[in-house]
């Protein structure tokens, strides 16, 4: 049997968050050793000798007080403060990153790559390329957990989350769904298979893709006649989406929103939520018509929506 | 022992199960509080003990799947709030309190009756729960699982634990009209025993954090039975509200369980060491300092959740600076030791168990606080560790270790201190090897509340599994002596362990109105030694 402690470390930030850890453990560690050592030591040095024996009349000292109270502080900011900063590289993927679509349902991974080959309960993905994974839940929330790479996010139904990483060591690692999700939570598991670039490309040419997201979300566009008001030319009776994606919009009541994935959402399953200035609120709601998969797609469709080369937003 | 003597206790003077049921009695109605949260302990571990079973091997061959999750979550229900939360301030605080400040009561003994009714009427319709099948939400009944997905009984769940809320707001209620109120002439606020500082502290947040989760979770019955759409996104609603609303309380529900302990231990440390407590101001406000930031820190299990960023580092830092209000109390304690007259009896081992285990809870607390850290441990094995640390590590410890020490003050007889002290080591050990092995797994990426596990987590939880049968050996020992000692066990004096302190004025047990003759206070808590004359001065 073995006896591991370590889960394989195969992320560029998994050095750095067991380098973290391994701090917090030295501090516990001596705070632990130092206050057990002293107690026992006191008990063993000032043992009661007779029956009517007392302690001595020693009521506190404020530099003591005052010494515990600042060390602690200290060393809790630095925690603080290390962890915020890494919290802060986890939740911002990098420009660059490639997006693989994951939804959760009770109980199994849905996973579409950007080239369109789907998979379940496996995720391959290359090494040495930055991957931003887009997280919905079709029912309850689940939450996706990539030990070995030291990431995960909760997949909260009616909202995207994200999660990235880069893997460095190619192999087999476990997922797992770490947010308690009902019957069969503990088999809501897979595998990340982490492979060099050109076995993954080996890979992804040999799976099947029956469109991509971008391509199917265009579909679905069509299909559920969005294209009817949002109109490219910006001549219909809704905003054109050109261009909206990442950018900020001009809401009706005087606010201003960052067309982010959660408003592109939002819009879509519940319009009358944040309504474009100059358009009126005439938008049938989509709650409960469009799958999460789906609308992942069209979200997909929305943010390849660029401007033509030239023209000015 | 005379005749006239024994009528003279609590106990004794009316027999019968009316004069029990019908008590307005704050001793009575503490020892009724300590038999029916003993039966919920045992029941509750029935539950552990089916979980830790399962877990021997990583498929799922003992119980199914659906089962299991009833097995942890009706062990989280009940030892949570049938449990930990009435457990040392609805026993030791009721039977102690009142003594301590040097009066005959708390302020209101009808109502503090009826919160003993309140938490047995809650605890049966929860238990009545297993009769239907138990749920299977877990305890804190995540929406929209709760909500939508669960097709077990969590309605009915959530009204015994409504029920029972309502006898912590009262309990808490009459803690904080007794101290204000019913302080015996000389009784000053900074003269107060710590316990009944940490139960003051402990009051406040019962009074404002229990009626929150009270209404969420009546939301959740009503997203349940009506589909108001307040949780479920499909209905419009937010599932992540449902975890602000849950953690308002049920984090601060934590400093319920955990600082009445550390009052506990306040008193145990002066007694045992026969000294002053060091820095009573300093612990008594670190008390208070924790109760106020205990409800500011709930954003800590919502990091993952979609949580703003911004919001997330709030709730992070202050979150740390619960670690420094902490720290000061457990160097206080170690402090208050020093050149004190040390007792080697039973409670002794309690405390340097208790400072152990609630060290080991506290500081792992502080991976979990940091946030970065947090996105690889949140929701792992490290958590349940991190968490037993201070629930059983800390609270039970500290209420195993009151007991003890209070025992011949409550039932007026002793028990056998060599048992006492095997008891204290088993529980340390087999803890240790318990939730140990934990944190490992934890950090391995071992996930809470899974039924079956890859074959690579198996050592460390046989090794748990192991451990969690010496713990529980531990307690049953200790519950064999207790009880024996009722019937067989010599008698108390009035202050068995030469300590100070109102409670050992009075005889073992007391009076039914506490004492003979209404106490007077002319010196501080802890005089063990004024003006440093003592006869024999340890050193």
């Amino acid at each position: 049997m073995s006896i591991p402690f370590f889960p394989p470390s195969a992320s560029t930030v998994s050095t750095e968050m067991d380098l973290l850890y391994f701090f917090i453990v030295a501090v516990c560690a001596f705070f632990i050793v130092l206050v057990v050592a002293l107690v026992v030591f006191f008990a063993i040095k000032y043992k009661r000798k007779h029956p009517d024996e007392v302690g001595a009349d020693i009521h506190g000292s404020l530099a003591l007080e005052l010494l515990w109270t600042a060390i602690p502080f200290v060393l809790s900011m630095v925690m603080f403060g290390w962890g915020a900063t890494l919290f802060f590289k986890l939740s911002r993927p990098p420009a660059d990153s490639m997006e693989i679509v994951v939804v959760g349902k009770q109980w199994m991974w849905k996973i579409q790559h950007p080239e369109g080959v789907r998979e379940i309960n496996e995720l391959h993905v290359p090494i040495g390329v930055n991957i931003r994974i887009s997280l919905g839940s079709e029912d309850v929330i689940h939450d996706f957990f990539m030990p070995a790479f030291r990431v995960k996010i909760d997949a909260v139904p009616g909202k995207i989350t994200t999660l990235w990483f880069q893997a460095t060591q190619a192999g087999t690692y476990h997922i797992f769904c770490s947010q308690y999700c009902g019957t069969k939570h503990s088999g809501m598991v897979g595998q990340v298979i982490a492979m060099e670039p050109q076995d993954y490309a080996a890979w992804l040419s040999g799976g099947r893709a029956n469109g991509t997201p971008v391509e199917m979300g265009r579909k679905l566009f069509t299909d559920h006649q969005c294209s009817t008001c949002h109109k490219e030319d910006k001549s219909g009776r809704g905003p054109s989406l050109v261009g909206v994606a990442g950018n900020p919009v001009q809401l009706a009541d005087g606010r201003t929103v960052v067309a982010d994935d959660n408003y592109l959402r939002e819009s879509i399953v519940n319009s009358q939520a944040k309504v474009v200035q100059g358009f009126q609120p005439i938008m049938p709601t989509f709650q409960g018509q469009i799958s999460e998969e789906n609308l992942m797609q069209l979200i997909a469709y929305i943010k390849s929506l660029k401007p033509a080369t030239g023209e000015k937003k | 022992m005379a005749y006239s003597e024994e009528r003279h206790s609590y106990l004794d003077a009316p027999y019968g199960l009316k004069s029990w049921l019908l008590t307005k009695d704050h001793k009575r109605i503490a020892m009724l509080y300590l038999i029916s949260i003993t039966i919920f302990f045992a029941l509750g571990g029935f539950f552990a003990a089916g979980i830790r079973a399962e877990l021997l091997t990583p498929k799922g061959d003992l119980l199914t799947p659906d089962l299991y999750n009833k097995f942890f979550s009706m062990h989280g229900v009940i030892m949570v709030f049938f449990f930990l939360v009435p457990s040392i301030p609805a026993t030791l605080g009721n039977f102690f309190m009142p003594i301590m400040i040097g009066t005959k009561d708390l302020a209101f003994p009808r109502v503090n009756l009826i919160s003993w009714y309140l938490y047995v009427i809650g605890g049966l319709i929860g238990v009545s729960v297993l009769a239907m099948g138990g749920i299977d939400t877990g305890w804190t009944f995540y929406t929209p699982y709760s909500t939508i997905g669960s097709t077990t009984n969590v309605t009915f769940a959530i009204v015994g634990v409504f029920v029972a809320g309502f006898s912590s707001i009262l309990t808490g209620f009459n803690f904080i009209v007794t101290v204000h109120r019913m302080r015996a002439p000389g009784m000053t606020w900074f003269r107060l025993p710590l316990f009944v500082w940490a139960n003051y502290a402990t009051s406040l947040v019962m009074i404002l954090g229990t009626p929150v989760v009270a209404i969420t979770l009546v939301m959740v019955a009503a997203e349940r039975s009506l589909h108001l759409g307040i949780f479920d996104p499909k209905l419009g609603g937010d599932p992540v509200l449902f975890q602000h609303l849950f953690w308002f309380y049920s984090h601060p529900a934590v400093y319920i369980m955990i600082l009445p302990g550390m009052g506990v231990m306040s008193e145990l440390v002066a007694a045992m060491s026969r000294k002053q407590i060091f820095g009573y101001s300093f612990v008594a406000a670190s008390s208070l300092a924790i109760a106020v930031l205990g409800f500011l820190v709930w954003g800590h299990h919502l990091f993952l959740s979609s949580q703003s960023i911004y919001a997330g580092m709030v709730f992070s830092i202050i979150t740390m600076l619960v670690a420094v209000p902490s720290a000061v109390k457990t160097f206080n304690w170690a402090a208050t030791m020093y050149k004190g007259s040390i007792s080697w009896e039973s409670p002794t081992y309690w405390i340097i168990g208790f400072m152990g285990l609630f060290l080991v809870g506290g500081l792992t607390g502080l991976f979990l606080a940091s946030m970065g850290l947090d996105i690889h441990m949140h929701d792992t094995y490290f958590v349940v560790a991190h968490f037993h640390y201070i629930m059983v590590g800390g609270a039970i410890m500290a209420y195993m270790g009151g007991l003890h020490f209070w025992w011949p003050k409550m039932t007026g007889k002793l028990y056998n201190e060599t048992l006492a002290k095997i008891s204290a080591i088993l529980v340390f050990i087999g803890f240790n090897l318990t939730f140990g092995p934990q944190f490992i797994v934890g950090y391995l990426g071992m996930p809470r509340r899974y039924h079956t596990y890859p074959d690579e987590f198996q050592f460390w939880n046989i090794a748990s599994t192991l451990g969690a049968g010496v713990l529980g050996a531990g307690y049953m020992l200790a519950f064999i002596y207790l009880v024996y000692s009722i019937f067989k066990g010599e008698q108390a004096s009035s202050n068995p362990w030469g300590a100070k302190g109102l409670e050992w004025t009075t005889t073992s047990p007391p009076p039914t109105f506490n004492f003979d003759k209404d106490p007077i206070v002319d010196e501080p808590a802890y005089n063990y030694n004024p003006g440093g004359k003592g006869v024999h001065v340890g050193h």
